[in-house]
């Protein structure tokens, strides 16, 4: 069992699980405001607004993350010399890693979440915009007071899984360097190759503690948020 | 789905007016952002003929695009049959009378759903590679399809229950009825159905299995994100060649998830012609279907 030990001591097994959640959350936080933005254009009432935003979401749904992720790196950071963090830190490599693998994250996922929340405007009765129309409200303020609260609340469930998914996605951010837990299973698995079924089950363990809650508290919040109708 | 175009009345002619303008206004910030990307993309040489006439060579495709695409089509088509065979497996373990293979069966599939396929393809490939399991090199696409097997048999199992809990409960009912024992009346009366009505869902399915066959990458499985940088490095012309992987894969999925809603609609369409004389409800038939098609893009969206 002295392998558990080393996770804790020499690997720091901790802090790769802390850099997951800061991906996770960071990026869940991008994620969101790209995603409704996205999901308010393809319900808009402009044609062009619609047609970008439902580009955005075929395209970017059909691409593979990695994909996304590695053209962070080689081709925005080496081939076009964006940088997201300050060239003269120390800790520049690491900064610009991680945030380009919250850029990449987030616009990925920015996808799901419009997804998620145009689904969550389904679910609104049409009496409710209709209504909103009536008193004269424009349509930006039929979103705003009406039908988006109702959507949001409606659109629980489907966003707890993207930011399940989101979740085990973060790992994909190994690929351009950023030490979360995938990153350092690896080197674990490579040094300790005797104990290697051990290191996956620390893991994996560790994944299932952090999806299992957020699964529950979204459906129980899903249920408890619903619109009452 | 109609109902974000009751969000907003036909326009007026104060309202057409303000809708040209924000059309107007967003082309031009469109075209703004076009051209700084255009203009960044030529400050740093990308835009030369040196770096974009490589993929008009035959040479190109026969020797790096094609073979990648194969490798990426190949290891999603073989994940995509075992995950099938996986999925049923356990889908019908969760659901049976017996709590000694109901158990198991669903502590294998919330496991698999919660680990990242990432994580399990590592392990998958440490484990190959010490074991000598596969020869050195089929080493990687093992651990591709093995670990997409696993992730997406638990996928494939949830659609399974939520198939069967969708059928009619007459269907069951009849086929005890008739004296058939449970094991037939799974095998015989719902699997056969509720495979019918997930199939679209299977083939959304594919869509997520072929964009995580691209995390074979991070483990060396030459498939098209390999073969881009391999491009890259070959005619130093790497970002044009991640545009052009990236856009066979949107092209390719796309036609996917065209497929997808043709077979939902074929299954739609037929069921209610079909609909059994005494499950004769139509609406029932089509919540069924309908709430599978649901399932899927909220599944896609859980599973990428």
């Amino acid at each position: 069992m002295d392998v558990i030990s080393e996770f804790f001591s020499e690997y720091d097994g901790l802090q790769a699980f802390r850099t997951t959640i800061y991906l996770t959350l960071l990026s869940a936080v991008f994620a969101l405001l790209i995603g409704t933005v996205v999901a308010v254009m393809r319900v808009s009432p402009v044609r062009v607004l619609q047609v970008i935003g439902t580009a955005y979401v075929n395209i970017v749904r059909n691409t593979p993350l990695t994909l996304v992720i590695v053209f962070c790196n080689l081709g925005l950071f080496l081939q076009l010399g964006v940088a997201l963090a300050n060239k003269d830190s120390n800790t520049f490599i690491n900064d610009n890693n991680f945030r380009l693998a919250v850029l990449g994250l987030s616009v990925y996922h920015a996808s799901f979440v419009a997804e998620a929340i145009r689904s969550g405007v389904n679910t609104v009765p049409l009496g409710q915009a209709e209504a909103a129309r009536a008193i004269g409200l424009p349509f930006l303020k039929t979103l705003r007071y009406v039908v988006l609260p109702q959507a949001f609340r409606g659109a629980i469930a489907p966003l707890g899984n993207v930011l399940i998914a989101l979740t085990k996605n973060s790992t994909v951010a190994s690929v351009i360097g950023v030490t979360e837990a995938s990153a350092v299973m690896k080197v674990m698995i490579e040094n300790r190759p005797d104990v290697l079924f051990i290191v996956f089950g620390i893991f994996a363990i560790g994944f299932v503690i952090l999806t299992l809650p957020v699964g529950v508290l979204f459906t129980s919040m899903s249920k408890r948020l619903a619109v009452k109708r | 789905m109609s109902s974000s175009s009751v969000l907003f009345d036909a326009p007026g002619p104060r309202a057409k007016r303000l809708y040209a303008a924000v059309g107007v206004g967003s082309i031009v910030v469109l075209l703004l952002v076009l051209w700084f990307v255009i203009s960044k993309f030529n400050a740093k040489q990308q835009l030369t003929a040196a770096k974009w006439k490589p993929f008009l060579t035959g040479e190109i495709w026969t020797q790096y695009l094609l073979p990648g695409l194969a490798g990426t089509l190949i290891a999603a088509a073989i994940s995509v049959v075992l995950a099938m065979g996986l999925g049923i497996l356990l889908g019908v373990g969760r659901l049976s009378a017996h709590a000694w293979v109901r158990w198991p069966c669903s502590v294998i599939v919330e496991f698999f759903r919660a680990v990242p396929v990432l994580l399990m393809m590592l392990f998958m490939f440490a484990v190959y590679a010490n074991y000598e399991v596969f020869p050195p090199e089929r080493l990687a696409l093992a651990a591709v399809v093995t670990a997409l097997m696993l992730y997406n048999g638990a996928v494939v199992a949830e659609l399974v229950r939520s198939g069967v809990y969708s059928l009619p409960k007459g269907q069951g009912e009849a086929a005890m009825a008739i004296g058939l024992t449970d094991g037939k009346t799974m095998r015989l009366v719902l699997l056969p159905q509720a495979i019918t009505a997930m199939l679209p869902a299977i083939v959304g399915q594919l869509v997520v299995i072929l964009k995580d066959t691209a995390l074979g990458y991070i483990i060396t499985y030459e498939e098209l994100l390999r073969k881009a940088e391999q491009i890259g490095n070959f005619k130093s012309n790497l970002l044009p060649a991640l545009i052009v992987v990236g856009a066979i894969f949107v092209i390719v999925n796309y036609l996917l998830s065209l497929a997808a809603q043709y077979v939902e609609r074929l299954m739609r369409r037929r069921g209610r012609s079909a609909g059994g004389p005494l499950t004769a409800d139509p609406t029932d038939q089509n919540t069924a279907v309908g709430a599978l098609a649901g399932a899927g893009p909220s599944d896609t969206v859980d599973t990428n």
